[in-house]
């Protein structure tokens, strides 16, 4: 069922290749290898645009991810002039990225069905799809959005401040009564220009930035960066780096699980397991403190490895706390499963019928809690992943307990792979130094991070510094899907369907 | 006249507290020590000594909301008797006079919140009068049982009915009253399963979500007179489920405290061990409240007959 993309470059997942090993082709080809990959059950990964020496030329990429065969294609096209026809409306997956494309380079997607800026900021050239004048600053959230007509519908707008301690985004909810026809998201208040600043590197901020995309997930981020260096400077970890690795990226799944079933049990009312897990979350935050001294991962990956070795003494006290936590978690999560007045809440709550998620490109557990069986660690592993395997936990039901299950799921997982890594720490150097960075070069690594698929791609030019790099967080691709699950539910359901994707700004916004 | 300026004292005193016992309640089962029992008092004492921010669009009745909402309550607390004491202000038919005044606070709420032309607070109103439309008919039947089992259109007379004894067959009617009178109390006191007190989520809010746009004394104005709201309700509730009262005023008086200090620690307890209902549940919660009351009315008429 492949026989697709032979177009395209394959590659696999943090391997680099010769720039000049990505096939050019037309954009028809280049469209349709697009659509057949998509058709045979690829998804994308990414899409992104690169200026070229001619200011009216422009190269646009697409990585696309072949789950079932650990493989990814990568293919490239050139546009020249202000526009091409849209994939949109054939692939509805890449309806953002498109949109990304066009604020960036200033190429208009032509039938586009929904045609918007996504970050509200100037181009890096000098079009503008939207014939913005190049003078005046762009503000966030002005512009065009969805409305609907009639007696008795009703508009809530909600944000971009909001009543709670998290980051600005607005939510306008198109309403009949307590029912939602359609939620429009607006984000782009964060854009803090990540992708630029990375350009010309790497220097000693690189790392620091890639930490820093979207604070929760820290250890996938860095993971990802790292893995583009080592991949281009052809620099072999050692396994105990690698392990310490793949511990460092559970635990931070594990704090941000529990914390998330949590937060969706606060906000159905449910204080039990809200108050215990808030707790939890800390417990295994200070594991990862344990780890790297910081809570939430800092400065424990590092090019060549990791900036931390572990001992013996810490090893045994990790899988001390480790068995306690599991403990605590364990009672206060089957709490959630056990109470009726809960369940009756999520189930049915939020759903995203499968179909949509594979239209639209979800990934990570929301995904999975879709009956989509998409894990990184599973069809694309790297590191340890390669050789440690974690099954990926699904559910069928995709409504917000479906959400809630997997993370309950995942959570098991990642306790067993931690305790039968610590278990067996292998010998070796936790750092080896990374060299200097091939020239010309491509890479793409993913990442499953906790909220799902982290793709870190990078190009670099004839000094092996990067002329381009492209960060795709798994909330760029699964905000849609919160907008679609809100389509025909009680607006006072959004909360908590909110809180089942629990998808970040930053890591969007960039 | 002791009784009666105790009356008054309680009505005017104790209301914050029974939200402190439900916090300490609920905390005390999340495993955390919580606020003060009196944390409720420092909060609303803290709110009428700040200023406030009040919204251009807004008119008199923005202000006036609060204030009549407070008038309302508090004259409403006057009709009804606390413990064995008869209440400051009774006549027949004052029931009516109970419940509507009840409306009004309520009326002035919501129009206090469509005048900010907020749609959080359109929301919110909309919300609190549908659900008022089913609670309030379940209430006139608890009283409807009260006033067949008394004799009497005066609330001190039929809340004094139970403790002045009954026959066993008007035992199920008064048990299902109770019940259905309790969920009343839930709802009408923004409880958890109907209200979530202390989400901080805009969408999902019933009646905090209407003094969203209240600031410094106004806000203080709205907590006060909903936590003696509550302080109403559950005296009510008590007369039926706990219609025990001592020959000793003495007695009766600390009595009556333990009580509803107990009843704030049972809400507490049920706001503990579960979750909010989904929106769209609600008025199946309170149509059963309804039908507990209604059916209790029934027996009773039967019984009679």
């Amino acid at each position: 069922m492949t026989q697709n993309n032979y177009s395209f470059a394959k590659l696999t997942n943090g391997r680099a290749v010769r720039l000049d090993t990505i096939p050019t082709i037309a954009f028809d080809g280049f469209r349709q290898a697009i659509l057949d990959g998509v058709a045979y059950g690829q998804r994308v990964s990414a899409m992104f645009g690169d200026s070229t020496s001619q200011s009216d030329v422009t190269l646009l990429y697409v990585v696309m991810a072949d789950d079932e065969q650990n493989q990814l294609y990568v293919g490239r096209t050139q546009i020249e002039g202000d526009q091409f026809p849209s994939l949109t409306p054939d692939c509805p997956q890449v309806h953002l990225f498109e949109r990304e494309i066009a604020e960036q380079f200033g190429l208009k997607p032509i039938g586009h069905p929904w045609f918007k800026p996504v970050r509200y900021h100037h181009s890096k050239t000098s079009r503008d799809a939207w014939n913005r004048p190049s003078n005046q600053p762009i503000l966030p959230g002005v512009g065009d959005f969805f409305q609907v007509g009639g007696d008795e519908v009703h508009e809530v707008a909600v944000g971009p401040v909001h009543a709670g301690i998290i980051e600005p985004g607005h939510f306008r909810f198109q309403c009949y009564g307590e029912q939602v026809f359609h939620l429009e998201i607006a984000l782009g208040f964060q854009h803090r220009g990540v992708e630029q600043a990375l350009i010309g590197g790497p220097n000693n901020r690189s790392i620091h930035y890639s930490e820093t995309l979207a604070g929760d997930t820290t250890i996938a981020h860095a993971t990802g960066y790292c893995q583009v260096l080592e991949a281009l400077a052809h620099c072999q970890k050692t396994a105990r780096a690698q392990m310490l690795r793949g511990v460092a990226l559970e635990l931070e799944r594990l704090a941000n699980h529990v914390g998330d079933l949590g937060a969706i049990s606060g906000d159905v009312g449910f204080l039990p397991t809200a108050s215990y897990c808030g707790r939890i979350r800390g417990d295994y935050l200070n594991m990862t403190a344990l780890l790297c001294g910081s809570r939430f991962g800092r400065g424990m990956i590092r090019p060549g490895g990791v900036g931390f070795d572990i001992d013996d003494n810490r090893a045994s006290e990790l899988l001390r706390r480790l068995d306690k936590a599991e403990k605590d978690t364990t009672v206060a999560i089957k709490l959630l499963w056990d109470t009726p007045s809960v369940m009756a809440r999520l189930e049915n709550t939020g759903t995203l019928p499968k179909s949509i998620a594979i239209e639209l490109g979800i990934v990570g557990p929301a995904a999975r809690a879709s009956d989509l069986p998409r894990d990184i660690r599973q069809d694309q592993p790297s590191g340890i992943f390669r050789f440690s395997h974690i099954p990926a936990s699904t559910c069928d039901t995709g409504d917000a307990f479906g959400r809630a299950f997997v993370r309950w799921l995942e959570i098991q997982h990642s306790i067993q792979f931690i305790r039968e890594q610590i278990g067996a720490i292998p010998a070796g150097s936790p750092l080896v130094k990374v060299g200097s960075l091939a020239a010309e070069s491509f890479v793409a690594t993913l990442n499953e991070g906790w909220r799902g698929e982290v793709c870190h791609i990078a190009i670099t030019n004839q000094q092996g510094n990067f002329a381009r790099y492209k960060i795709v967080d798994p909330s760029f691709h699964n905000w849609a899907a919160l907008a679609y699950a809100l389509r025909n539910q009680e607006i006072s359901d959004f909360p908590l369907c909110n809180k089942s994707f629990n998808l970040s700004y930053c890591g969007h916004d960039l | 006249m002791t009784d009666k300026i105790i009356h008054i004292l309680l009505l005017i005193v104790m209301p914050p507290l029974l939200l402190g016992v439900i916090n300490k309640t609920k905390a005390w089962f999340a495993g955390r020590n919580g606020p003060p029992v009196l944390q409720s008092y420092y909060d609303i004492i803290k709110l009428l000594r700040k200023g406030m921010v009040i919204s251009t669009t807004t008119t008199w009745i923005f202000i006036a909301g609060p204030v009549v909402t407070l008038a309302a309550v508090l004259l409403a607390g006057m009709l009804i008797p606390i413990g064995s004491f008869n209440s400051p202000i009774a006549f027949a038919g004052d029931l009516i006079l109970f419940a509507y005044l009840f409306g009004l606070a309520r009326f002035f709420t919501t129009a206090a919140a469509m005048d900010t032309g907020s749609p959080f607070e359109g929301m919110g109103s909309a919300r609190e009068v549908t659900f008022a439309c089913l609670s309030e008919p379940a209430m006139f039947f608890a009283f409807l049982v009260l006033a067949k089992l008394s004799g009497s259109l005066t609330l001190t007379h039929m809340l004094h009915g139970p403790a002045e004894g009954f026959s066993s067959a008007m035992a199920a009617p008064l048990i299902l009253v109770s019940i259905g009178l309790f969920v009343v109390l839930l709802a009408e006191t923004c409880r958890i399963p109907v209200d979530d007190p202390n989400t901080h989520l805009e969408l999902t809010m019933i009646h905090e979500v209407m003094v969203l746009d209240h600031s410094g004394p106004l806000l203080g104005i709205i907590l006060y007179s909903a936590a003696m709201k509550m302080f109403i309700l559950g005296t009510v509730l008590l007369h039926i489920i706990l219609p025990f009262q001592t020959r000793t005023m003495w007695i009766n008086w600390p009595m009556f405290i333990i009580e509803l200090l107990g009843l704030a620690i049972v809400i507490g307890i049920v706001e503990s061990i579960m979750a909010r209902l989904r929106m769209r549940h609600i008025p199946g919660l309170l149509i059963a409240a309804l039908l507990f009351c209604g059916f209790g009315f029934i027996l009773l008429v039967r019984y009679n007959q």
